[in-house]
């Protein structure tokens, strides 16, 4: 029982929890050494590796808790493995086996080690979720409505808008390697606003805006869709992440606020996008006391 | 061994019937009381109603099993067609409905814990025996009333088991289905909160003579901590549920932006009770199980004093874990209920030790009781760890509302079931006086089993793929449907199970293998009185110096050893 999952190696019950950023960068690293030293033979486990630089935190932690699950997990199914097939009775053996029921130190053990385990997914957890939630000076704003059953983008400060329902599909275009702010609210019930290769997902809910922040790392388009049940056309109400370089970001918001006559255009990346607001109310964001 | 016990025999077979599984209803042993339908409808003694609700219980389990093999069968295609996405959504809010409010609860609070809690302690009765038959016609009409809305013209609740305002308010789901869901889980709770004083006060006040707090089996003590957590939480959820009747149809607006009220103010109320009620759920089906493992392997539970502190230590987490459901709301302090979350895996982790330590140096008999009682502990293992993924808030974000949680919870749940089998198994000699078959009990075991491993696994993979829950089709994502595939043919294996234990009841009945007082040298106290038990459950008691009277009694030359094994000292003997 003495392999701890290796994101609680190096940690003790008494460490602080990190003050600074630098700190926690610090020992986010100590926590995840094993995984670097480990380099790309640690299996994504059915996780996505992530396209923001948050997501790639999180996909790390990902790894660190598979980790830490087999081997705790491990110990646990071959002790009881073994438990079940070294004692089984034989056939014809009515003798009775000795009625032990308590073994302290033993108890003891197994109550501290699952602690320590626990304080050490603890803290890998706060490093991480310090950084995905964090919520740095952003270069670009995208303010994000949901509403049965689709998906507005606006850009404030801009005239881009895109609206879309269900199988459109629409296009959230956000520029790379720049810190974007999202603005999320619902209009209407309560949506889930997930995106699978960022790793993340937000609800959106009337009444009260969500804030966060992405950092893309790499281009592409990719698909997403609303993950909280919304009514009749949930299972349809998709979106799509269009990440491109800055320069194109550019462009594209200015010829957005150029062609401020025509009612649609057709986007570079194919996404009907529609100038004007065509009527979906905004509920303004108003503080209700819970965050 | 328990001819010695000096008490009347009973055997007269005329007046002693076994439960009829079609009605629920127990002849019993009353000679001058009514029998039949009436004595069902008006018998007050608790382990009538203990079958009446185990029936019922089933019942509903194989009702949203049902709903559960037509989700399953429409998710095998991509775009498939089988039922509209309204009934979709009708099926999936009432396989959850059924199953967490109308099976697994009921079975676990009142079924089993009715019949069993006062005749593991050596009482005649429950404490509130008349209160104990109200609850079990609430939860009855309850249950009626909540399937009823597939007979109204809107259909039934379509907004999920879990009703997240402001979809279940009357702009976004008018229908009287909605209407029939509220007043059913009104019905339901006060049953359960009736229930729960019921245990309380019978496990506080009803103990036999020399039946300490700390000689009370572990299932009974579980129904202790059972009952007061249902205390604590199930007022929440019926206030919750009466503010947003009054906002459907009252004008109020507790839940309504547009007057001024928060829709996450729902989200609070129902995990304040949600996440309490999933150990609701699970605290009693850990007792059976215990009582399995004991039985099973000869020997007393392994730590048991540790297994009582780790159910209390459960029972005071539980009720400070429940924004980890809302992790993704953006409105909680995530690294409090992160911590708590987490924290609750180690009485957890405790139990689960002292289970594989009380099969350690036994004699373990692989009967369907106990292999079911195995199929729970590796089923629940999955379950357990899978939880403390889900408990880490960043890895929360990008698994909420995805197959990755649906995958979870019915790891947890499906153990849970596993559990409640194995418990079925282990009682129901005591409960009719006659014998399971076992080869059809280790067919059941084998395809549910199975059944539940194929079922969840490919959940899990699909749900790390960003497929959220609550999907009536996947135009978008043919690449997942290969996983639907798999998980929907666990289902079928699971369904196949049930009918193994349907046969097996119906056959077990033709062919009455009686079962004796205690066919399984088992431990408690109940298993020292005749099965069935007589209409006051005892005529007379062995002393009681442990957790496990009948067993002392039975064998004194084998009490249980204390730790480093001496033996230990006896008080009173």
């Amino acid at each position: 029982m003495s392999s701890l999952p290796p994101s609680s190696d190096s940690l003790s019950a008494e460490h602080p929890l990190p003050a600074t950023k630098n700190k926690s960068k610090k020992l986010l690293l100590v926590l995840l050494a094993p995984l670097a030293l480990a380099g790309c033979q640690v299996p994504s486990f059915g996780g996505y590796k992530g396209v923001t630089k948050t997501a790639n935190s999180t996909f790390h932690l990902w790894q660190g808790f598979n980790l830490a699950a087999i081997v705790v997990g491990g110990i646990t199914l071959a002790v009881m493995a073994w438990a079940i097939f070294a004692y089984r009775a034989k056939k014809g053996d009515g003798s009775i086996p000795k009625q032990t029921q308590y073994h302290i130190p033993l108890e003891v053990t197994y109550t501290v080690i699952p602690i320590l385990v626990v304080v050490g997914l603890f803290v890998a957890t706060v490093v991480v979720e310090n950084q995905v939630v964090a919520d740095p000076t952003p270069s670009a704003t995208i303010n994000v409505t949901a509403f049965q059953w689709g998906w507005k983008f606006t850009y404030p400060g801009t005239k881009a808008v895109v609206v879309g329902q269900t199988t459109a599909s629409p296009i959230m275009v956000m520029p790379v390697n720049q810190d974007v702010r999202i603005n999320l609210v619902s209009s209407d019930v309560i949506h889930g606003f997930y995106i699978p290769e960022f790793n993340f997902s937000r609800f959106a809910q009337p009444g009260m805006v969500n804030t966060f922040t992405f950092h893309a790392n790499n281009t592409g388009l990719y698909s997403a869709q609303c993950s909280q049940l919304c009514g009749l056309y949930h299972s349809l109400m998709y979106f799509r992440v269009d990440v491109v370089s800055p320069s194109q970001y550019q462009a594209w918001i200015s010829s957005k606020n150029a062609s401020t006559s025509a009612r649609t255009a057709i986007a570079a990346n194919g996404a009907i996008v529609i100038q004007d607001n065509p009527g979906i109310p905004v509920i303004p964001s108003h503080s209700n006391g819970a965050q | 061994m328990t001819d010695v016990i000096d008490r009347p025999v009973n055997l007269d077979s005329d007046d002693q019937g076994p439960v009829n599984p079609d009605h629920g209803h127990d002849h019993g042993h009353d000679h001058h009381g009514p029998s039949g339908l009436v004595k069902w409808m008006t018998s007050t003694d608790h382990k009538v109603i203990g079958i009446s609700y185990t029936v019922t219980s089933l019942t509903m389990m194989i009702i949203g099993g049902a709903f559960a093999e037509i989700i399953r069968a429409q998710l095998v295609s991509p775009t498939s067609t089988l039922v509209s996405f309204a009934q979709y959504n009708e099926l999936f809010t009432m396989h959850g409905s059924v199953m967490i409010y109308l099976f697994v609860g009921p079975f676990a609070f009142a079924g089993l814990a009715n019949y069993l809690v006062p005749l593991q302690i050596g009482a005649p009765d429950m404490a509130f025996p008349r209160l104990n038959l109200l609850s079990y016609w609430l939860y009855l009409c309850g249950s009626l009333v909540m399937l009823s809305g597939f007979l109204t013209s809107g259909g039934a609740a379509n907004f999920g088991w879990v009703g997240y305002a402001p979809l279940s308010n009357v702009t976004a789901s008018p229908g009287s289905g909605a209407d029939l869901w509220i007043v059913a889980l009104m019905l339901t709770g006060f049953s359960a909160i009736f229930s729960g004083v019921n245990l309380v006060a019978t496990i506080f006040y009803l103990r036999a003579p020399g039946m300490t707090l700390f000689r009370m089996p572990i299932f009974t003590w579980n129904m202790l901590i059972t009952g007061i957590l249902i205390l604590l939480a199930f007022p929440i959820l019926t206030g919750g549920l009466v503010m947003l009747y009054c906002d459907r149809h009252f004008g109020t607006h507790i839940f309504t932006v547009s007057g001024g009220g928060v829709p996450l103010l729902w989200q609070h109320i129902f995990w304040f009770w949600g996440h309490p009620e999933v150990y609701i759920l699970a605290l009693p089906m850990f007792g059976m199980v215990t009582e399995v493992f004991a039985v099973f392997s000869k020997k007393p539970i392994f730590g048991y004093r540790g297994m009582v502190f780790a159910t209390i230590s459960i029972g005071a987490l539980s009720l400070g874990v429940w924004a980890h459901h809302m992790f993704t709301t953006g409105a909680v302090l995530l690294p409090f209920f992160s911590a708590m979350s987490l924290l609750i895996a180690v009485p957890t982790g405790i139990k689960m030790f002292n289970w594989i330590g009380t099969m350690w140096g036994g004699k373990v008999t692989y009967s369907t009781s106990m292999l079911m009682a195995m199929g729970f502990l590796f089923t629940f293992l999955v379950g357990g760890i899978t939880g403390i993924y889900l408990a880490s808030p960043p890895i929360d974000f990008f698994t909420h509302d995805t197959y990755f949680v649906v995958a979870h919870f019915h790891s947890v749940v499906m153990a849970l079931v596993l559990g409640a089998m194995s418990a079925i198994f282990l009682w129901f000699p005591k409960m009719s006086g006659i014998m399971l078959n076992e080869r059809l009990g280790k067919f059941q075991f084998w395809f549910l089993f199975i059944g539940t491993q194929v079922f969840t696994f490919p959940m899990y993979l699909v749900g790390l793929k960003g497929m959220p829950r609550r999907m009536a089709v996947y135009p978008n994502n043919p690449s997942w449907q290969s996983l639907n595939q798999w998980a929907s043919v666990g289902a079928l294996l699971i369904g196949i199970s049930m009918v193994f234990f349907i046969v097996n009841a119906l056959y077990s009945f033709k062919k009455r293998v009686p079962a004796g007082d205690n066919p399984w040298d088992a431990q408690t106290l109940e298993w020292y009185t005749s099965s069935p038990p007589p209409a006051h459950n005892f005529v007379s008691l062995p002393p009681i110096h442990s957790e496990r009277p009948t067993w002392d009694y039975n064998h004194p030359d084998h009490l249980s050893l204390g730790h480093g094994n001496k033996e230990k000292a006896k008080a009173g003997s």
